[in-house]
This record gives C-alpha cells, sequence and structure tokens, in this order.
C-alpha cells in the first residue's frame, strides 16, 4: 500500500506538464537514436550529462530514463529492417525478424516488436515499483565490505559470466577501472596516472571515453573496411496489423519473455544479450513448428524484444536501489546522479522520494508514449534509417567532437577522445566488449572508496571481507561466476567427447 | 594461420600497458594517513592487467585470438585515410578557425571518405548543422566552445 501510494505521489510529479514534456522529448529522442545506428543511449546521455547544470534533477532523470527506454524500442526496428543492429541487445530480433522482413512481413515483426516491448516494458517496470522497496531493505543491512564485494561481484559478472569471451571482458574491465583512477586521488590529493598533464587532474572524463569507444570507434571501424558499410534497409510492406494467428503466437512469447528478462535485468549482472538469447533458445524449443525458426518466425521476434525490454527495467533495480551500474547506460547516468551530488543507493528512495517515485511513474507514461510513437508513427522512424552514411558518421563525429571540446576546449580533450576512439577499433577488430570499460570506469572509483571505508572502520584488517557472512557470500559467488563457464564448457566437452 | 601474428601483438600491447600502470603506480607518493594508500587500487589494476594479458598470449599463441577475419578484402585505405585526415583537421584548427568552421571541414572529410562526392552540398551541411549544434549547446545547455569566426558572429561562444 505504501509503494502504491509513493507511486501515486511520482504520478503526480511525472505528470506535470514540463515533466511530460522532458518524458514525450526523452522518448523521442531515445527511438531516434536507437533507430541509427552507431548512435546509442549510452553514448547519447553522456552528450546531454552537460544538462545536470541547467535543469533540476527529477526532469533531468525523466529524459534520460526516456532516452533510455526509447532506444530499447528504436533499435528493434533497425534490426527488422536494417540487418545491423542498432544495440547489441537486439542481435536476436534481427535473426528472425530482418527474415521476416525480407518475405514481406515487415509490418507484423514491427508491430509484435512494439507491442512486446510495450507488455514486457509494462511488466518490468511494475516488477521495478515492487521490488525496489523490497531490495533497499535488504540494502540497509550492507556494509561497506559488503558493498565492495558486491562490485566485485558485479565486475565478474558483468564483463566475464555474461560475455562469450571472459577474458577479453575483463581485460575491458581493467582498462576502464584504470581510466576511472585517473586524476586526483581524492582521499590523499596524491596525483595518479597523469603523466605530467594539467588536463588530467581532474580525471578523464567519462564523457570523452564514451565517446570515444562508441562514436569515433564505431566511425574508424566502418572506414576501415567497405564491406561493412555495405547495407540496406529493407520496405516495409504488408499492413502492420497482426492476424489472429500472429496474436496467439506472441503474446505467450511476450509474457515469457518479460519472465526471462526482468530477473536476469534486475540480478547485479545486468547485460541485456543474455536474456534475449535465452528467450530466443526457449522460443525455438516451445515452438510448434521449430524449422520456421531461421526463415522469420514470429515468436523469435516478439520473446526476445520482450525479454530486452524487461530487462532494461531490471537493470533499474540495482541501479536505484543499490547504485550499482551493470550496463554502459546505467553507469553514465549514475554519474549524471553523482554531477547533482546525489549517491544512489538505499537511502536514494527516502531522501529523494519525488525524484525517484517521478522517475518510475514516468517510465509507466514513457511506454505508453513509446507505443504509440512506434506503432501509428512507424513510417517516420523507418525515413529517419535511410539517412544516408556519408551524412550519418560524420555528423555523429560533430557530435563526438561538440561533447569533448565543450569540456574544456583544449585539444589534449580531442586527442585523448581519439586515442580512445582508436582503443574502441582495436576492441571492434579483437571482439572485445566495450561496456565493461565503461562499468568500470564508474563503478571503479566507488569501489575503492568502499574498500577503504570497510578497512577504516575494521582497523585496517583486510579480513573483514571474508568474516561478514555476507561479504564472504558475495565473494564466494563472484568466484563461482568466474570459475562456472569454464567448469561448465569443460563438461559439455567431455559429456560430447563420451558420447 | 592469417591473424596470429596480429593476435599475439594484441597480448603484447596489455602486457605493456600493464608495465605502463605499474610503472607509473610506483611512482604516486605513498600516503601515510590512508589504511588504504593511493598505490593499492593501481597496483590491483597493473596485476591484473599482467595475468590477462599472459593468458590472453597464451590464447594468442595458440592461435584463438585474432582480429575479425574479412577473407581477404584489404583495408579501404581511402576511406581510413579522409576521416583520418579529418579528425587531424580538426584537432589542428580547432583553436584558431574555432569550433563551427573546424567541424565542417571534420564533416566533409569524413562525408568523402564514407563515398560522398558533393563535397559543396557536404560542407553546407556541415556549417548548418554544426551551427546548430553550438547554437543547442551553448545557449540551453550552457556548454562553453571559446572563440571563433562563425562564434563571433553568432554572440560569442563563450
Amino acid at each position: 500500500m505504501e509503494t502504491l501510494a509513493a507511486l501515486g505521489q511520482g504520478f503526480l510529479v511525472a505528470l506535470q506538464p514540463t515533466n511530460l514534456l522532458w518524458g514525450f522529448l526523452g522518448v523521442t529522442l531515445g527511438t531516434f537514436v536507437g533507430v541509427l545506428p552507431g548512435l546509442g543511449p549510452a553514448l547519447t546521455i553522456a552528450l546531454l550529462l552537460p544538462i545536470t547544470y541547467t535543469v533540476e534533477a527529477t526532469a533531468a532523470f525523466i529524459l534520460f530514463a526516456g532516452i533510455y527506454y526509447g532506444a530499447m524500442y528504436g533499435g528493434s526496428t533497425t534490426s527488422i529492417l536494417l540487418n545491423t543492429p542498432g544495440e547489441s541487445a537486439t542481435i536476436v530480433t534481427a535473426l528472425e525478424g530482418h527474415r521476416m522482413a525480407l518475405s514481406g512481413r515487415g509490418g507484423p515483426a514491427l508491430a509484435t516488436a512494439a507491442i512486446g516491448s510495450f507488455v514486457a516494458g509494462t511488466i518490468g517496470t511494475i516488477g521495478l515499483t515492487f521490488l525496489a522497496p523490497t531490495v533497499v531493505e535488504l540494502a540497509l543491512a550492507f556494509g561497506p565490505a559488503d558493498y565492495f564485494s558486491l562490485m566485485i561481484l558485479a565486475f565478474v559478472t558483468v564483463s566475464a559470466t555474461l560475455g562469450s569471451r571472459p577474458l577479453r571482458g575483463l581485460a575491458a574491465l581493467a582498462f576502464g577501472i584504470w581510466l576511472g583512477l585517473v586524476g586526483v586521488d581524492l582521499q590523499t590529493g596524491q596525483a595518479r596516472f597523469t603523466f605530467g598533464l594539467l588536463e588530467l587532474l581532474d580525471g578523464i572524463n567519462v564523457i570523452v571515453v564514451c565517446v570515444g569507444l562508441f562514436a569515433v570507434g564505431e566511425t574508424l571501424w566502418l572506414a576501415h573496411r567497405a564491406s561493412l558499410r555495405e547495407a540496406s534497409v529493407v520496405p516495409v510492406r504488408g499492413s502492420l496489423w497482426l492476424s489472429r494467428e500472429d496474436w496467439r503466437r506472441s503474446w505467450p512469447a511476450w509474457l515469457r519473455g518479460a519472465l526471462i528478462g526482468f530477473p536476469i535485468g534486475a540480478l547485479p549482472a545486468g547485460g541485456a544479450e543474455v536474456p534475449t538469447f535465452l528467450s530466443y533458445w526457449l522460443e525455438r524449443r516451445l515452438a510448434r513448428r521449430p524449422e520456421e525458426f531461421g526463415k522469420g518466425a514470429i515468436e523469435g521476434v516478439a520473446g526476445p524484444e520482450a525479454a530486452n525490454n524487461a530487462s532494461a527495467a531490471g537493470v533499474l533495480v540495482p541501479m536505484l536501489t543499490l547504485g550499482l551500474p551493470t550496463s554502459a547506460t546505467a553507469a553514465i547516468v549514475l554519474s549524471a546522479f553523482q554531477s547533482y551530488g546525489i549517491n544512489p543507493g538505499p537511502l536514494l528512495m527516502e531522501t529523494q522520494p519525488q525524484l525517484v517515485w517521478g522517475l518510475i511513474a514516468s517510465l509507466y507514461i514513457g511506454n505508453l508514449l513509446l507505443l504509440a510513437l512506434n506503432l501509428p508513427l512507424v513510417g517516420i522512424w523507418v525515413r529517419v534509417l535511410s539517412i544516408p552514411q556519408p551524412l550519418l558518421y560524420p555528423g555523429i563525429l560533430v557530435f563526438a567532437t561538440v561533447g569533448t571540446y565543450g569540456i574544456s576546449q583544449s585539444p589534449i580533450d580531442l586527442l585523448l577522445l581519439y586515442a580512445i576512439g582508436l582503443v574502441g577499433f582495436l576492441m571492434r577488430l579483437f571482439d572485445v566488449p566495450t561496456a565493461p570499460v565503461v562499468i568500470g570506469m564508474i563503478l571503479g572509483p566507488l569501489a575503492e572508496q568502499e574498500l577503504r571505508r570497510a578497512l577504516t572502520i575494521s582497523q585496517g584488517d583486510p579480513t573483514v571481507l571474508l568474516t561478514r557472512p555476507l561479504s564472504a557470500t558475495l565473494l564466494a559467488l563472484a568466484v563461482l561466476a568466474l570459475l562456472a563457464p569454464v567448469l561448465w564448457r569443460r563438461l559439455v566437452r567431455r559429456n560430447l567427447a563420451g558420447g | 594461420m592469417p591473424g596470429r601474428r596480429a593476435g599475439i601483438a594484441f597480448a603484447l600491447g596489455i602486457l605493456a600497458l600493464a608495465a605502463v600502470v605499474a610503472i607509473e603506480a610506483a611512482r604516486i607518493p605513498q600516503s601515510a594517513y590512508a589504511v588504504v594508500g593511493p598505490r593499492v587500487f593501481p597496483f590491483a589494476v597493473a596485476a591484473l592487467l599482467g595475468l590477462l594479458g599472459l593468458l590472453l598470449l597464451i590464447q594468442a599463441l595458440a592461435g584463438h585470438l585474432r582480429p575479425a577475419d574479412f577473407a581477404g578484402e584489404p583495408v579501404d585505405r581511402q576511406a581510413a585515410g579522409w576521416v583520418g585526415l579529418g579528425l587531424f583537421a580538426n584537432v589542428a584548427l580547432v583553436q584558431s578557425l574555432g569550433f563551427v568552421l573546424a567541424s565542417s571541414l571534420l564533416f566533409l572529410c569524413v562525408a568523402r571518405g564514407f563515398g560522398s562526392r558533393r563535397p559543396l552540398r557536404d560542407l553546407a551541411i556541415g556549417l548548418l548543422l554544426a551551427t546548430l549544434v553550438f547554437l543547442g549547446f551553448s545557449r540551453l545547455l550552457g556548454v562553453r566552445f571559446g572563440g571563433g569566426l562563425v562564434e563571433d558572429l553568432l554572440g560569442g561562444g563563450s
């Protein structure tokens, strides 16, 4: 009941005309950048971080949340009509969705993706509404040692467990943590890794890293081989309406997708790819005609799209209750909180109820707006999709320059941007995930802070990490998360070898 | 085996980074007052990078760490060259010409790299976009850009 009352208050905040306007702006912008290949929510929110200096917190977070949800909807349009997925989480959608589009069923594919996103996004937001206060109660028992261990667990799951290449993911994470360490250490006042450059004393700005990895890296990547630039938009044919048969096949897949996506997103592990792959696998197993998979089965779009959106809502649970970002976008949103001097964590709901519940209420509204924006108005987004590459990528680089040069008007920042862009290019070349860099960069300094607090309380005794039951459990889980995939693969291989 | 050498170079690069981090970490002054000194995390990161670099090197030697395979397709030197030129022009000229003009040149070069053959149109679009972006970010978001030819005409960039 208390939750519902709080949510009601949240709706009063979110329904204020200016906040509605910010929400509308957010979902529109989010769909736009989701549709455009090469731009994503993390990059967009990073570019808009300066807004935190001029706009009050609630409005800014409503905007950011709209971008976050909107990009999920927009990304599916791109996957279906253009085989290059806009978001990593919509790779699976491309498998069946693009096939459907090629065989003239683009309309139903877009419809099941949009309605499924709405259904699952709403279920996920309901889950967030009721789970968040519960997690907060648990989180209040967390001491600094427990937080530190929780972060270690998140580091491992985000970079090693959920990716297909654990070593590369961890290397990306370590690189990110290192970037986060650059600058003056706030506790001791010592400069670290500044290489004598005044520009680095304040640390490396997260905008530069995000824009470098995602925008510059992607542009260099596409530039270096002609075949990467070949893409053609499949025109939408066929009615947008779902037939009775389509509905019958879609709705169970939506619900199953939502039930898979939300819990996985809400775990302090994050990652929207795993739930989409799981959902795809499940739908294929359950399908009455599994032979249709690979040729354009509507369940293969409905399930993963739902899982994707539900997990996006799930990611907000650890984000808002523990201050623990588990995706690149969530990490950027955390840095926006820091910019306002707000520390997300168990106390956030109590100290900033207007903000948190206004944000959550705006997600319900945003989902509704997005359904309207993506079904009847899908034609607009199809046209956005046909912005020619020779204009799109130069434009993205201009925005990248704005985000970077605007920080300090120093060419050094631009050189840093290019250097990180080159790293992003190499990471694409060697199939290294980029999200762990951003997560490590934001979460690394927080982990250091928690470790310091923990050891100050224990008077320098590091065994506190192992003697506190909660902390020890979390560390054990981290070790398990690190080793389980390796052991699992060995087991499977042995079984295969043994027949 | 194609790409094996590149994989080895990549792993060696991570080891080199680990070495740089370790050397720089050793140069951070100790602090007597902190329970967890300013060097602890840097050394941990160096150790982690070193370990991962070694493991990746083993993978690379076994041929399991390779760059993306393009089946013999050559690098598109022209496209990469134009993008590189645009980025270089941008950083070299942004202080003297100002953000708007330098960005327009960046736009022109990158558009050319991505296959456009209409430089005048690209320059016009680049100028328009850079001006709009400049106005949007400086007026609405309060981002500062310093001066420049176009910026001063539009009422200053700072």
